[in-house]
């Protein structure tokens, strides 16, 4: 197991525990019918975000999809801008323009979830093509799912990335289902990440589940991309509790497969993990969880007071210089 | 002292070269832009091997190196949406679509990422770009290297859009993209690369959203841009001879649109004739009739008439391709039906 200090294990907890109390919330929320729109829960998938984001400052970047809940909050968006945006209140992230699937925040490096399944790959290369011309270290680590592996944009961008050297990690979070088409269906290879050899970078697959695992592999290959050795691939596998989006039956899975996670919940196991080897105590577990519990709670709070966009904010930020009265026409 | 002319070609190479001088953020990519990337021979002298395919990137790569002068595969959406994430990130660069026909292939990274990341992520974005690309017919290119399209592109919001017609318009408009922090497409008529034309050599803008009145006239407005502002300046020259008075009006950008200038010179001679090579339908065209009808209508004395290529693609026979462009004939023909 890589070392991890007290604090970064506690905030590894902190943000796993964040990113499934807030998609539990939001699953009720939709459920009741007070949220608009599609919602594309992360749940299950939080040692993927966390085990990245824990090598990561904000200089650092991120591309994401249109399942970005936890890649933001791992990222260090601030959640309850974040429940805003959902509940398309003025206080969003996004002013409420934006929407589950455009949640971003440039100054923490988040270049936003995104609502094209693969768009990330591009975005993700120009962000790193800007640390190489600027001679700086920043990586950028474009998330994608086992779906988004199938579109030209995602091998376009491994290819562009390896031929520049990009410091950009591909982090392919295989949920085992593209929307409801089984990978094994739509991916020709049995395993992803062996698609890192057409594209000469190192490929690997990994527990999505095991934050350690993450956290250990990611690092090695966000050091290379820092030292200027250029992308890497990593594969990893986990679950998705929910389905693809807020009302998916997930008719494709049967019983025993869902009850089959739970053996692997990333949370229990870093539980588990840290507190067999006495890393953590249950009570600092648990105090994260009272502080997690209110954070969600407040950000409800957060939402719900907060007001809609007055009318006129449908025709701002559409250019930085434009006139108005041709937005208006 | 003498004054300076550039081809078009030129004017555009050396915008670039200026902007690129003055702001090391800006960086220059796309397919052949210098070409000829790590050959031995041309890297041990510096050279490219093309400078884009009709040169106009030409020693580019030479004075700003191989570090910010980036040929790239031909991966459309993985260099547009690269120059996207860069220009998010702190970079203005210029990407090289090549013929606008490509757009197909990478039109996600402009429209649904490019052009609308701003307003997605509630103003909290800038995407300083400019996507160069070529336009027009009548090189026998065929179908898929001889559109326009440019209509495509100013009915997307978020986007602006440039078409020059002169050296002088080219060089102070690219350099106004340049430096502009939203989005660009400026789009080079091919046929105009050639054209020499007086360009001052020190740099200068030329503003977004304001057109040019190329030619003043009291009887008909002929609205235009690109290309097709020398057919109407000679259809012009051609009417002057039966007492017929043209205005030319230079759109230079379709996006943000310069509505004043068009509906003052409507209000000045009651008719109005649109010259646009794209194709017809939801056009440029189509909006600048709009914009006059809707607003202008009691100063019209005639309906708008609109001069544009057939809603067909661009045929290759040199025969059918010369008939689909608009001609001086199909202009001065047009003026007349409204001042008969």
């Amino acid at each position: 197991m890589t070392e991890m200090s007290k604090e970064k294990l506690l905030w590894v907890y902190e943000r796993m525990r964040l990113i499934r109390a807030f998609e539990d919330q939001v699953a009720d929320l939709f459920n009741q019918g007070t949220m608009p729109g599609f919602a594309h829960l992360y749940a299950g998938e939080e040692a993927i975000a966390v085990g990245v984001m824990a090598h990561l400052t904000d200089r650092d970047r991120i591309t994401s999809t249109h399942r970005g809940h936890g890649h933001c909050i791992a990222k260090g968006v601030d959640v309850n801008g974040m429940m805003a945006e959902l509940y398309a209140k003025a206080t969003g992230s996004c002013k409420g323009r934006g929407g589950s699937m455009h949640i971003a925040d440039i100054d923490k490096g988040m270049l936003g979830a995104n609502g094209i399944v693969g768009a990330g790959g591009p975005l993700a290369c120009g962000s790193a093509l800007t640390s190489k011309v600027l001679g700086a270290d920043h990586v950028t680590i474009c998330f994608f799912g086992d779906g988004a592996s199938e579109q030209g944009t995602i091998h376009e961008s491994m290819n562009l990335a390896a031929i520049w050297k990009l410091p950009v990690v591909f982090v392919c979070e295989n949920n085992l289902y593209a929307e409801s088409t089984p990978s094994s269906y739509h991916c020709a290879v049995g395993e992803i990440c062996a698609r890192a050899a057409g594209y000469d970078m190192p490929g690997s697959a990994i527990d999505g589940t095991d934050v350690f695992a993450v956290y250990e592999a990611s690092g090695e290959a966000i050091e290379r991309a820092r030292r200027g050795e250029g992308p890497s691939l990593i594969e990893a596998r986990a679950f998705r509790y929910y389905g693809h989006f807020m009302g998916d039956p997930q008719v494709y899975k049967t019983e025993n497969e869902i009850q089959s996670y739970k053996a692997r919940d990333p949370i229990t196991r870093f539980r588990e993990r840290v507190m067999e080897r006495h890393l953590i105590s249950e009570s600092d577990l648990r105090k994260i969880d009272d502080r997690v519990n209110e954070a969600i709670k407040g950000a409800v709070r957060f939402a719900e007071e907060s007001p809609y966009p007055a009318l006129n904010e449908c025709l701002e930020d559409v250019y930085v210089s434009y006139p108005r009265e041709e937005v208006e026409r | 002292m003498t004054r300076r002319t550039l081809t078009f070609r030129e004017a555009i190479n050396e915008a670039i070269r200026l902007e690129m001088r003055r702001d090391p953020t800006v960086i220059l990519m796309g397919e052949d832009v210098a070409g000829g990337a790590t050959v031995p021979h041309l890297e041990a002298t510096g050279e490219d091997a093309w400078g884009g395919p009709m040169g106009v990137t030409k020693g580019l790569v030479k004075e700003f190196g191989r570090k910010r002068v980036l040929d790239t595969p031909i991966s459309e959406s993985a260099f547009i949406g690269a120059a996207v994430g860069a220009a998010a990130t702190g970079l203005r660069p210029i990407a090289d679509m090549m013929f606008v026909d490509f757009f197909g292939v990478c039109m996600d990274q402009i429209y649904n990422q490019g052009a609308k990341m701003r307003y997605m992520f509630g103003g909290k974005a800038q995407v300083p770009m400019v996507i160069l690309s070529m336009i027009g017919a009548g090189l026998r290119a065929a179908a898929q290297h001889s559109g326009c399209h440019y209509s495509v592109f100013a009915h997307m919001p978020g986007l602006k859009t440039v078409v020059p017609s002169t050296p002088y318009d080219a060089k102070g408009l690219l350099i106004s993209a340049i430096r502009d922090p939203d989005p660009v497409i400026f789009f080079e008529h091919k046929f105009l690369f050639g054209l020499n034309g007086e360009v001052p050599e020190e740099d200068y803008t030329v503003p977004l959203g304001v057109a040019d009145i190329k030619r003043p006239g009291k009887d008909v407005t002929v609205v235009t841009m690109g290309r097709m502002v020398h057919i109407a300046l000679e259809a012009a020259e051609k009417l002057s001879k039966d007492g017929v008075d043209l205005e030319v009006i230079d759109l230079r950008t379709l996006s943000p649109l310069d509505s004043k200038t068009v509906l003052e010179s409507v209000k000045k001679t009651h008719r109005l004739v649109v010259v646009d090579e794209d194709n017809p339908r939801c056009s440029v065209a189509c909006d600048i009739i709009a914009l006059v009808s809707t607003r202008a209508f009691d100063d019209l004395d005639a309906p708008p008439r609109m001069v544009t290529a057939p809603h067909t693609p661009v045929p290759f026979s040199p025969p059918l391709e010369d008939y689909y462009i608009p001609s001086v004939e199909k202009v001065v023909s047009t003026v007349k039906s409204l001042v008969g």
